[in-house]
């Protein structure tokens, strides 16, 4: 199977998301906005406004703080960019999205196919997930500048809302679709025909621990 | 006696390093990954990989913008002296952790667990950790020496602790290394192919010292000084390799670059485990800092010397000559 490369914007159309295929690799282009905890627990649980114009601004949310500093006459020093893993995220997502109108998630990991099929697909909405994970100097020169950091007083600079401005950012993978198929449980699907074989041979522990599964093909996400 | 301010100025440079300079045991350990890969995601992230280490060369950026935890590990040689002691030692190692922090930049990682307090700077209560050893006096380099290594470990997940029994044997052993490599390898986790350290024995507490030890403090490539333990390490390597499972979770044949087993004594009736996974940016960086002013860098923490193992009683001050 050849590998697809796309240059995609982060406002894209409907007809350019619903032509992205599991697997394609993406290039962003335009502006992208960090979100994660502080930021939701900011904008959704205390009501603060948003300061930016969403999602004509910008329809991609990236789970991600920047190894970046701030320096003393206001300009920033943009390092690496990696993305932190989402799942711990889907608490906020549904509402964030039906306020923000993002369309392109980006993060690390990807969310279960259940997430996909009951708030992205039905808000067009489809998930990117960075490479490696540790692609972040890479990631980083896909930074053109940083064109604003928000709530960094209230939140600190690893929550706070960074915008940057991304030209041929990436690479990034397409990990879910408009139909709700998730990239990660394709292959954990694959891979589980040849667990038993790895594992013949060995035991389960004497002392069993609360809550656990014995099932390898389920996840711990 | 070593100047404090030199021990500082060291750290920065170390901090530097850790932080942009895949160091080359595990890069070589990656490239024959990415050769004999054929699984076609799992290949592209480990060539995407390759380009990173490059772009943070050239760039002098960090390799990954998750700084992980920055942590230090002094080793001292027995005859080692620090100007103003061991306090100004540690005050140096804060500093220099901080001042890189802005400087690189790192991501300022460091929180409070219940306030989310942040300085921005990685240091806080009891951060960055910093964890001692001690050597005896070689022939070669003398006792008056001290071994700054600054680890940057990444991965909230790929770590595991477990009590086995004696009952349980290799067969469990393999087992809880197959359950923690399947938990955080799938979706990539782990930041897989990484250097699994394995603790066996120990304290509860030391088992996961020895496993964080064993994943961090010894190359790609380094065997175990027990032979049939070296055979382990061999045969655990081939073993999370043949799941099937690559890069990011995708179908692919390089999961661990290399495994690692360090053991301690335990009780008489446990037998516990350990997992540590050290991700694709497995940073670490090393200097030796002589009496003299003299300052030599590597990448090979070097850190399980035969008296760091030793089973005696006693161990001579000094050690002798090789033969
Ligand atoms: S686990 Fe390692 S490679 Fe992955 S995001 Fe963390 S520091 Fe980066």
């Amino acid at each position: 199977m050849s590998i697809r490369e796309v240059r995609l914007s982060t406002t894209p159309t409907p007809e350019a998301i619903a032509d992205l295929r599991l697997g394609d690799i993406v290039y962003l282009d335009g502006l992208m906005y960090t979100a994660r905890e502080g930021v939701y627990m900011r904008a959704l649980e205390d009501k603060a406004n948003i300061p930016m114009e969403l999602p004509s601004q910008s329809a991609a949310n990236f789970h991600c703080s920047p190894a970046a500093a701030i320096r003393e006459d206001g300009s920033y020093d943009m390092g690496a960019v990696t993305a932190t893993a989402s799942f711990r995220f889907a608490k906020w997502l549904p509402e964030w999205m039906a306020k923000t109108g993002a369309k392109l998630i980006v993060g690390k990991g990807g969310m279960t196919s259940k997430d996909y099929r009951d708030y992205f697909v039905p808000n067009g909405a489809i998930y990117l997930t960075t490479v490696g994970y540790g692609t972040g100097a890479l990631l980083g020169r896909g930074v053109e500048r940083v064109e604003a950091v928000h709530w960094n007083e209230e939140l600190g600079l690893a929550q706070a809302m960074w915008v940057l401005k991304c030209n041929k950012m990436g690479p990034f993978i397409v990990a879910s679709d408009l139909q709700g198929n998730c990239l990660f449980e394709r292959e954990n699907a694959k891979i589980a025909e040849n667990i038993a074989q790895a594992y013949e041979g060995t035991r389960p522990a004497t002392l069993k621990r609360y809550g656990e599964t014995d099932d390898r093909s389920d996840e711990v996400i | 006696m070593i100047p404090a301010e030199l021990i500082q100025s060291t750290a920065r440079v170390l901090m530097d390093k850790a932080a942009i300079e895949i160091p080359q045991d595990y890069l070589d350990g990656l490239q024959r990954a990415a050769e004999t890969e054929d699984g076609d995601l799992s290949s592209f992230v480990l060539r995407a990989m390759l380009e990173n280490y490059e772009a943070a060369k050239e760039d002098r950026r960090a390799m990954c913008g998750d700084t992980g935890v920055p942590r230090w590990f002094v080793k001292l040689g027995n005859e080692a002296q620090v100007e103003g002691g061991m306090v100004a030692l540690e005050a140096a190692l804060r500093r220099a952790t901080a001042e890189a922090t802005n400087s690189v930049p790192l991501r300022p990682n460091r929180v409070h667990p219940l306030w989310r307090t942040d300085h921005d700077n990685n240091v806080g209560i009891g951060a960055p950790e910093i964890e001692y050893g001690f050597e005896p006096a070689t022939p070669e380099y003398g006792g008056a020496w001290i071994d700054l290594i600054t680890v940057h470990k990444g991965g909230l997940f790929g770590t595991d602790y477990r009590m086995l029994f004696p009952s349980d044997g290799i067969e469990g052993i393999k087992r809880f290394y197959l359950d923690s490599l399947m938990a955080f390898g799938k979706r990539g986790l782990a930041c897989q192919p990484a250097i699994i350290g394995i603790g066996l024995g120990g304290s509860k507490d030391i088992c996961m010292t020895l496993g964080k030890r064993a994943s961090t403090l010894r190359i790609v490539g380094s065997r175990n000084s027990d032979p049939k333990i070296a055979q382990m390490e061999d045969e655990f390597k081939e073993l999370g390799n043949s799941i099937g499972m690559g890069a990011m979770g995708f179908v692919g044949k390089n999961m661990v670059i290399d495994c690692n087993i360090e053991v301690g004594y335990c009780h008489t009736g446990g037998m516990p485990m350990s997992v540590h996974a050290f991700c694709l940016s497995s940073r670490r960086a090393v200097a030796r800092i002589h009496a003299d002013g003299r300052v030599e860098h590597r990448t090979d923490p070097d850190w399980f010397t035969p008296y760091q193992r030793r089973e005696t009683v006693d161990w001579p001050a000094h050690q002798e000559a090789a033969e």
